[in-house]
Order: structure tokens, then sequence, then C-alpha cells
């Protein structure tokens, strides 16, 4: 084995990290916006975000991943090319960002759509009762309450989105899958390499499991334990 | 009278769901795919229809067949973690923690291409039976898929096994059992009924985890697409029609799901 591809693959798993990490930012804005739009917003807004969240959530990651990419691209550079401006190149990164954020946008809309309906109405009521204006409501009582409900279905999304990075190999992304094939295409050391790559994202994934923990317990303090309710 | 009740009972149904809006974005829907039929490109479409209803098929095929080995072997892996001794609970574990801690794609490629480069150094696999078999793709595709599967609902019937009332294996055992006796007609029955609902899901995604057979030359519905890309150049076309026909796929999925699940006793434990 040449000493330079485990580098390579540690690259990559940079390259992976940093994707799954902007796609999960963006899905939390996005499904943060879409909880809101769909609990409180007009006639119109839900039934397009229930179009959203229903296709996206019925097409494969694949084709979906393939259709933004191009269409993404193009849309850009479309715009750029009507506004007078030359085509430009898109960063894989940026790329690859907005698409898997824009599908966990779907996912973590419902996630959070449910966690704020699971939150005791008269908290919110009690706010508005105070007369909070809806963004301190937002920022003081609506995200804090629902956030225990809400940590484990975006931790269950994190993990998607770690592994659905991979995904991004097929359009030619350097990721953690595709530093792994490049490394053992060229070293024929197949079973090594991908063996490798798979420790490295089961420890992505076991290292989160214990932050998730961690977060869990922050996020449930001050609340009754599930084991004492019984 | 009833069929009269019923068709009110929908009329009414209906003018409910068709608001004045829902209208106007239906309209609009439809002058988008109007605009679709008529402005893109689809004179390649009788060139690949065959091929495409190929593709169809192999995928359902692939679908049905990994279902149904990955829930047989999901079994044995709930069972071994809700109930078994160490020795059986912990390699379960440790595999369907593996499953679900990393990517589909990369299991499928260490399949194919890792222990694919490994069997045709041996000469005993090469002259056995098995070798036809280990030449091709679909296999590989197969073995994934199914482990996959098995993986994650393994952790499904681990609850579901697990939530079934003691009382009622402590009254089957009481009536005089065998354990496999009452694995088969309370134990397995019941954990059936508590993973259907997640069943559903699981399908989809495994539906939605079928296009990446295509990576190692599988020929799927997903690879005719790709194949038509590459012949006319065309981008969004092929892919538009793909997404509708996994969306239309998934639909007939959750209705004939949501049919079998109406069919079982609501009320269990």
């Amino acid at each position: 084995m040449a000493p330079g591809w485990g580098g390579t693959l540690l690259v990559g798993l940079l390259h992976s990290l940093e994707i799954a990490i902007g796609a999960t930012c963006l899905g939390l804005l996005i499904g943060t916006a879409g909880a809101f739009g769909k609990l409180y917003g007009g006639p119109v807004t839900r039934d397009l975000l229930a179009v959203y969240t229903t296709v996206v959530r019925a097409v494969p990651e694949l084709v979906l991943i393939l259709l933004l990419y191009y269409a993404g691209t193009d849309l850009i550079n479309q715009v750029l090319a009507a506004m007078g401006y030359s085509r430009v190149d898109i960063s894989g990164l940026a790329a690859g960002i907005f698409v898997l954020g824009f599908v966990q946008g779907a996912y973590s809309t419902e996630v959070i759509r449910g966690a704020i309906l699971a939150i005791p109405q008269g908290q919110i009521e009690a706010a508005r009762a105070y007369g909070m204006p809806p963004g301190l409501m937002l920022r003081r009582i609506t995200l804090p309450a629902m956030l225990p409900f809400a940590i484990p279905g975006l931790a269950n999304l994190w993990l998607i989105a770690t592994k659905d990075t991979a995904l991004l190999a097929v359009v030619g992304f350097f990721e953690l899958t595709l530093a792994t094939r490049q490394a053992a295409g060229v070293t024929k050391a197949y079973l090594l390499f991908y063996v490798a790559a798979g420790v490295l994202y089961l420890a992505v994934t076991l290292f989160s499991n214990l932050l998730i923990g961690r977060v869990e317990t922050w996020s449930r303090r001050g609340m009754p334990s599930v084991k004492e309710a019984r | 009278m009833s069929a009269e009740a019923t068709a009110i009972n929908m009329a009414a149904r209906a003018s409910i769901w068709l608001k004045p809006h829902r209208i106007m974005l239906i309209l609009i829907a439809l002058g988008l795919v109007l605009c679709a039929a008529f402005f893109m490109r689809w004179d390649w479409l009788p060139q690949y229809w065959e091929m495409g209803l190929m593709g169809i098929w192999r995928a359902l095929w692939i679908l049905a067949v990994t279902c149904a080995l990955g829930f047989a072997l999901a079994v044995p892996l709930g069972l071994a973690q809700a109930g078994g001794p160490i020795w059986f609970s912990a390699p379960a574990k440790v595999f369907c923690t593996i499953i679900r801690g990393t990517p589909l794609l990369l299991q499928l490629w260490l399949l194919y291409y890792g222990l694919g480069s490994i069997f045709p150094q041996y000469p005993w696999i090469r002259q056995s039976w098995l070798w036809p078999y280990l030449r091709q793709a679909w296999p590989y595709a197969v073995v994934a898929l199914t482990f996959s599967f098995a993986g994650y609902e393994g952790e499904v019937m681990r609850g579901a096994f697990a939530g079934v009332p003691r009382g009622q294996l402590e009254a089957a055992r009481a009536f005089g059992m065998s354990r496999w006796k009452i694995f088969r007609r309370i134990w397995l029955p019941q954990a059936f009924y508590r993973a259907l609902p997640t069943l559903t899901g699981e399908t989809v995604l495994q539906l939605k985890s079928t296009p990446l057979v295509a990576t190692i030359s599988v020929i799927d519905i997903f690879a005719v697409s790709s194949k038509v890309r590459q012949d006319t150049y065309l981008t969004y076309e092929p892919l538009l029609l793909l997404a509708l026909i996994y969306m239309t796929i998934t639909g007939i999925l959750v209705f004939v799901f949501s049919r079998i699940e109406a069919r079982i006793p609501v009320k269990i434990g």
C-alpha cells in the first residue's frame, strides 16, 4: 500500500463531512421554514409544501441528485447568461450541499412539524397571551420546546446525510467513496480500501451516536424522565 | 342504498378536497405537464420502450426478491437480539450496526469489486458450479440489497419481538405449547403485526435503493435512463420520466400496503 492513499481517503472523508454538515444545516433551515409553512401558512403554501415533501420522499435520492445537480447548475448559468455575465463552474461542494440539503429539507420538514405539534399547546398559548411577537416566540418558546421531540428524528437525518454523501460519487464529486474507488482501482487492493472506508463511515456513525446521546440528555434537561413517568 | 350513501360521501369528500386554489394548482400542474410534453423531446421513447419495460420489471423483481429474503433474514436477527443468548445477540447486533452505519453504495462496491476481485484467485471457486453466477453482477446486487434490508428490518423486528407482551408468551407456555409452536403461533404473528407499519416505509426505502445496482452494471430502469441520456444527449427528459416512474411505483406500493394493513386487526397487545 502506497503511503499516499491513506491520506487520500482522509481527504475524501473530510469532503464527505463538509457536505454532510452543510447539507444538514441547509436542510434544517428549509425544514424549519417548511414546518412553519405547513402549520401556519396559507392554503397554497401548504399544498406546495405537501407536493415538495411527497415528491422528494418518493423519488430515489440518486435520481434527485442527478436531476438537481444538472438542473441547478444549468439554471444558475442560464440566469447568469441572461444577466450578461459569463458562465461559471459551480463547485462540486456547493452543488452537493445544495442538492443534499434540498433532499434533507423535505425529511426535516416532517420531523420538525411533528415536533412542533408535540409541544403542549398551553405553552404556545401562554406565550401568545404574554403578547410575544412571533419572532421572539419562535426563538424563546417554540424552537427550544420542540427540540427534545425533534432530536431523535434529526439525529437519524444526520446519519442518513453522512451516508447519502456517498451517492455524490456517482456524479463524480470527490468524497470518501469515490476516493476509495480510485485508490482501490489504482492499487488493485480492492478489499482493503473498501473495508477501510467502511470502518471510517462506521467510526463517524458511532461517534455521532455518542454526541447525539449527550445532546439528547441536554435538550431534555428540566423535563421529567420517561422512566419516572411510568 | 349503501352505494348511494358512499357516492354522496365521496362527493362530499371531493368537494372538501377540491377547493378553488387546488383547482388552480392542478391546472398549473397540467399546464406544466403539457409544456413538457410539447416542448421537450420525446421522440426517443418508441426506440427505448421495450428496454424501459424490461428495466422496470428487473427493478421490481430485485425489489421483491431482496425484500422477501431480507425479511426472512431479519426475523432471526431480530429474535437473536430480542431474546437470544449473548453469542447469538452480539453478532446480530454487530451485523445490524455495520449495515446501518455504512452507505449501501459502499457495501455494494465492496461486494462487487472487493469480493469479485478475490474470487477468481481461487481455482476451486472457478471450477465450482457457482462460478457462472459469480461472474455476473446481479448476485452481488441481490446479496447487498438483501443484507441492507435485513440490517434495517432486523432492528425493527428486535423492537417488535421485544414489544410482544410477556403475558401472551406465558399464557402460551401455560397451555403447554412447545417453544417452536409458541414462536410460530404467538410470537412471530404478533411481532409481524407490530412491524407491519414500518414495513411500508422500509419497502419504499428499498425501492429507492434499487437504482444503485446500476452502478455495478445491472441493467435496471435507472441504467436504461442513463443509456438514453448517453445516446441522445438529453439531460432532463429521461430523468423526469424516471422520477415519474419511481413516484408511480411508490404510490402503488403505499396503496397496496395500506390495503394489507387495513386487513390486520388494529388492537394488538
